[in-house]
């Protein structure tokens, strides 16, 4: 037998005995490492005579390429047997607890403002933003509420040191300031913002509330553009069903003014703890702009017309995910906050 | 305002239930906020303010009943024994305690409950409901009862049972004759006219169709003429529009009649006497507040001359006591009702103690008045007195409803009072109000409310509520308003909200907007702040708002000593809130430690705006600021590893976020140097800067702010940025680059340098020589210690090669490394540490 038949069969006999990846790689490294013994076998070719080197340089050659095919068949059923083997012992619990990759949120507030927002730019309304701290002029007079008006009595005010300056009680002055600064042109905006109200802090009432005011001025606005817009809002918002109930009532800043109610969405307007048996839930206040507040903002009444809305997004969160104290959401409490 | 059903229908007949009732009211602008039963049963679907237990008065059990004879009780002196007719011939004997019921009594008529009766237990507090049993008291059986306004829960009142006037019939059911629910309306200011029994009967009379009752009264005899009794000056025309004096002699003065004290009591009044009870009676009925003087005080405090009335402004340091048994110092913006001798009352607030009705006052000088809201809302506020006549005042009254007022009163008081009226009335009106009249366009009409109202149906809803309407064109009406309506003011609108209301909100149709649509408006910093705030939930923090009032002490710390002027509330509701603040910063760390209490690791930022003086301007600024906070462990403990080796956040995690952030939203020009802020770690604290404008900092919180707010366990590290410069590093816009396609060589590096070289240093001088074909160079160890010469430190970098165009063959990279090497050897002095790191 050649040396070359024995390094072949010694090989391939060491082989077979391999039981695992390690040993297999031991065997590799053993014939085909650096000094591993077939490449030593090659090298050999040089030593021998001339004429003898043709026939053992192909002879090694094919012993090398057979036992590379049979190590590479070893280790592929090696491996493939131990991967049969781990499907049948690595178990997992699944029913264990889940890692929760850390995630942050948007408050509640700035995600509802966001809903209302995205609600009415569909409808082609556009975001206005402007101060909180007012001076009495935006905040009431422009508003049509001369000093000591009755209707002043309807917010109570924070007042600052600087006389006729105070923390502003609406989003309303926002409506002089944004017809002043597009007048002619038609306005269909939402202002929305932080208030603020001198009252005690409860459950249901806070110093601190965000409003969000809608704003539409032009030559063609009107009454059913209001309720038909406000009633597109809320379906959008509280789902397709919803039924608008429309109530007379009173601002200062619009004539006719009214309360939009929607149905209750819990019971449907059966009557429940939610909407105090009424069957409805108050969501909004709305009218048609005054006339005198138009011609504050820069528009002739008897040509433009307009209609305002304001409502709270805390309290429509409030009614959407049944939250029954206000002071959480300025409470920023992540138990609280991460729920949502 | 409390308005019990049964007096509303004085004035209005209407075939509504409740419930209808409540919901009409509400459409047209008249909440209903609570309503009270007194003994009839509350209808379905409709518990608005009464979820509390009442007795329902039983028809049967429930009766009125005439006293015959009050016997006593044989074996116990403070009990008697009443025995009461209730009709139809019967009649029981019972056993009572009341103290208004005397022995030997008759004729009196009172409240029989027999036995079966469910009421209120009049030894029980709280309140509890009962069933009456037959029993026996002392000896003596009892089968019945006489009420209490406590048992029949219409009052707190244990003392004396309910004494009725003498007509009362007998044998009716209680619930017959005084069963009723009393609801309670939110009036808004523009409905400041349903202040009264009458103003609201309008409203539903305008509401149902119903036909409004007449309520004119008028004495039916006079005596001698007021001539020359008194006069009456008004000094101030623009305070007072309008005064009248009426007089009335002869006057009676008791207790009222049981039906008067019954209505005030249930519109929330407390009852007096007849005469003061008239004069609110009639305020409640018809809006108009009314005063009783008694004459004969007035006379000798005239001494002997003709009593006058004057109307004016106090003067400086004029005293008056009042009804209420106060002295009081009257400001000078007050209006005051004086004499010769000083203030005998304060106008449209409250009267004097010393003029004022007693038992035995017999002539009365009435003041039915119109005093001007603004000076009524004014007094009310300086002198801090809120009344019911004050509240009517304050929300203005038309003038012309002193007359209808007096005329009433007067009327009363010689009904219940045996009072004989002086002929004719003082009537001071120096400029009457003119009618408000109003030309009405249809077409205005359809142009504000978007549907066309035929002119039949306006007039009509117009007519309804007593507006006097002509047609000018079939396009025009010519409106007047009534004399009992302020509200109504020049222009269209307010006709507008009545017919709208009258004629039914449901029926108008939604449209969608057909206006053009605007201009389109650009706000770059409300799209930059929604970036900033997802790509910070993105970054794993949760967004907050803190309250924007705040107090200097709770942010002293956190702020420069030079900061601007506060924004200071007048009227703060706690000493904790006192100012806007100035720090987001103190708000955002403040909400980390409260959460602390209950979270390990909080994460947290809000953007939000600080308020700040400016001087020599009137308007405060009000920028908005992006703050962060995080406090605690880096990783959640979980099951799977070990999480034993708690890293706790630090000053590179909120590094971390603010680079995440630029990158996130594409900041160009950002860097950061050392920073120096009062609340910050000096050694641990940074500059951020964009465009090399400082943009905010952050870092550790000093740890001698962190003790005093009690935070020695947490390091808490927090940021403050200003929004609009971070936005100053916004590009117009941002480049690409292109991917390599070919492989990437990676080889590690480790220099030994002088600690005081900054690893931004090294970074730069790594990146300078490896030029654009090192793409990589990524800090992964730093080591100082044992194994590094003392003063110096180890940083080790991950480099990646990459062309991008070839791949690059080993003899490249190792030309290129060497490069590396060589110039930190060279620029730094770096110790290129062992290769075969």
């Amino acid at each position: 037998m050649s040396e070359l038949d024995s390094l072949k069969n010694r090989a391939l006999d060491q082989l077979g005995a391999c039981s695992d990846e390690s040993s297999l790689r031991n065997w590799n490294s053993q014939y085909f490492g650096k000094n591993g013994e077939m490449l030593a076998a090659l090298k050999k070719v040089s030593e021998l005579p001339p004429e003898s080197r043709k026939e053992y340089g192909q002879q090694a050659n094919i012993v090398k390429e057979q036992l590379s095919a049979s190590y590479e068949t070893a280790l592929k059923n090696c491996l493939e047997q131990a991967m049969l083997k781990s499907l049948e012992t690595e178990k997992l619990d699944i029913s264990l607890p889940g890692m929760v990759p850390p995630a942050g949120k948007l408050h509640l507030a700035t995600q509802t403002l966001r809903d209302i927002q995205s609600t009415f730019a569909e409808m082609g309304f556009q975001v206005f933003r402007s101060r909180e701290i007012e001076d009495d002029e935006f905040n009431f007079v422009l508003l049509n509420m001369p000093p000591h008006h009755p209707a002043r009595d309807m917010w109570d005010t924070f007042h600052t040191t600087d006389p006729g300056l105070i923390l502003r009680t609406h989003t309303s002055p926002g409506q002089i300031h944004v017809m002043r600064k597009f007048h002619p042109a038609p306005i269909r905006v939402i202002l929305p913002g932080m208030c603020y109200r001198y009252e005690a802090i409860t459950t249901r009432s806070e110093i601190m509330f965000h409003q969000v005011e809608g704003l539409v001025v032009g030559t063609n606005v009107s009454m059913t553009d209001l309720i038909g817009t406000i009633t597109a809002f809320t379906r959008k918002m509280f789902g397709d069903s919803r039924q608008v109930r429309i109530r007379s009532s009173y601002f200062p800043f619009t004539e006719p003014s009214i309360e939009v109610d929607m149905d209750c969405i819990v019971c449907g307007g059966k009557g429940c703890p939610l909407c105090k048996k009424t069957g409805w839930l108050e969501i909004m206040g709305a009218g048609m702009v005054h006339p005198e507040v138009m011609k504050n903002g820069g528009y002739d009444p008897a040509k433009y017309s307009g209609f305002a809305f304001g409502m709270g997004p805390e309290r429509i969160a409030m009614l959407r995910h049944a939250i029954e104290d206000i002071r959480e959401f300025w409470g920023n409490d992540l138990r609280f906050l991460s729920q949502f | 305002m409390k308005v019990p059903i049964r007096w509303l229908k004085d004035y209005v007949d209407f075939d509504l239930s409740l419930e209808a009732l409540v919901n009409r009211l509400a459409l047209a602008g008249l909440e209903v906020s609570g309503i009270k039963h007194w003994g009839v049963p509350a209808p379905e679907g409709l518990r608005l303010g009464t979820e509390d237990p009442y007795p329902v008065w039983d028809k049967d059990k429930i009766i009125i009943g005439l006293v015959t004879k009050v016997d006593k009780h044989p074996d116990a002196d403070r009990l008697k024994l009443p025995t009461v007719e209730y009709g139809l011939g019967r009649s029981i004997t019972m056993v009572t305690g009341a103290p208004n019921l005397a022995v030997g009594d008759t004729g009196q008529k009172i409240i029989l409950a027999l036995s079966g009766s469910v009421l209120f237990d009049g030894h029980a507090t709280p309140k509890v409901l009962k069933e009456l049993k037959p029993g026996k008291i002392r000896g003596i059986t009892s089968d019945g009862m006489v009420c209490s306004g406590f048992e029949l829960g219409i009052s707190e009142d244990h003392d004396g049972i309910i004494i009725l006037d003498d007509d009362a019939p007998v044998g009716m059911p209680l619930v017959d004759y005084f069963g009723d629910s009393i609801i309670e309306l939110d009036i808004l200011p523009n409905k400041a006219r349903c202040l009264s029994m009458i103003g609201v009967a309008r409203e539903v009379a305008a509401m149902t169709g119903g036909k409004l009752k007449s309520f004119e009264h008028k004495p039916n005899s006079f005596g001698p003429a007021i001539t020359g009794k008194v006069n009456v000056v008004i000094q101030d025309t623009s305070a007072c529009h309008r005064y009248t004096a009426s007089l009335i002699e002869n006057i009676k003065v008791a207790p009222s009649p049981a039906f008067l004290k019954r209505r005030l009591h249930q519109a929330g009044m407390r009852p007096i006497n007849n005469i003061v009870d008239i004069t609110n009676y009639v305020m409640l009925e018809q809006g108009q507040p009314l005063h009783a003087f008694d004459y004969d005080v007035l006379c000798s405090r005239a001494k002997g001359k003709t009593p006058e009335i004057v109307i004016r402004f106090a003067t400086k340091g004029e005293k008056i006591k009042t009804l209420d048994g106060l002295d009081r110092e009257i400001s000078a913006e007050t209006l005051v009702i004086a004499d010769a001798l000083g203030p005998i009352a304060i106008a449209g607030l409250m009267g004097g103690a010393e003029t004022e009705v007693t038992e035995s006052t017999s002539r009365v000088m009435l003041e039915s008045a119109n005093f001007d809201f603004l000076a009524i809302r004014k007094a009310m506020k300086s002198m801090a007195l809120p009344s019911e006549a004050a509240t009517r005042f304050s929300k203005g009254i038309h003038p012309d409803q002193v007359i209808g007022g007096a005329n009433r009163a007067l009327q009363l008081m010689q009904e219940f009072a045996h009072g004989l009226p002086a002929e004719g009335r003082i009537d001071c009106y120096p400029f009457p109000k003119p009618l408000q009249v109003i030309d009405f366009s249809l077409a205005e009409a359809k142009r504000i409310l978007g549907i066309a109202i035929p002119i039949e149906e306006c007039t009509k809803l117009l007519t309804s509520l007593e507006f006097k309407v002509e047609k000018v064109s079939n396009e025009m009406l010519r409106v007047t308003a009534p004399t009992h309506r302020l509200d109504i003011q020049v222009g269209v609108a307010d006709l507008l909200e009545d017919i709208a209301r009258l004629y039914g909100y449901d029926k108008f149709p939604e449209t969608s907007l057909s206006e053009q649509l605007p201009p389109v408006l650009i706000d770059p910093e409300l799209d930059f702040e929604r970036k900033i705030k997802d790509t910070l939930v993105h970054l794993g923090l949760q967004e907050t708002i803190a309250y924007s009032l705040t107090s200097p002490e709770a942010e002293a710390a956190f702020l420069e000593s030079s900061k601007p002027a506060y924004v200071t509330l007048l009227n703060p509701i706690s000493s904790e809130r006192t100012v806007m603040r100035q720090s987001m910063m103190a708000s955002i760390v403040s909400l980390t430690q409260a959460n602390l209490k209950h979270t390990e690791c909080v994460k947290l930022f809000e953007v939000g705006k600080v308020y700040q003086k400016v001087s020599g301007q009137t308007l405060p600024v009000e920028p908005y600021k992006l703050a962060i906070a995080i406090c605690g462990p880096r990783n959640k403990p979980f099951w799977v590893e070990d999480s034993s080796g708690k890293n706790n956040l630090n000053f590179f995690d909120l590094k971390g976020i603010v680079e995440g952030l630029a990158s996130g939203v594409h900041l160009e020009k950002v860097s950061f140097q050392p920073g120096n802020h009062p609340a910050l770690h000096p050694g641990k604290s940074a500059t951020l800067l964009i465009r090399d404008k400082v943009a905010g900092m952050f870092g550790v919180l000093h740890p001698k702010l962190a003790s005093t707010l009690g935070l020695d366990n947490h390091e808490i590290i927090a940021a403050e940025f200003d929004l609009l410069t971070l936005a100053s590093g916004l590009p117009v816009r941002y480049l690409s680059k292109p991917v390599s396609r070919f492989p990437a060589a990676l080889r590690d590096i480790a220099v030994v340098v002088d600690q005081s070289i900054t690893g931004q240093t090294v970074t730069a001088e790594i990146q300078a020589a490896g030029g654009n074909v090192l793409k990589v160079a990524r800090l992964f160890d730093i080591y100082q210690g044992d194994r590094v010469p003392a003063g110096t430190k180890s940083l080790a970098f991950a480099l990646s090669y990459q062309a991008d165009d070839r791949t690059l063959n080993d003899k490249e990279v190792d030309k290129l490394h060497k490069k590396i090497e060589d110039r930190l050897k060279h620029v730094l002095k770096a110790q290129i540490r062992g290769k075969e790191v």
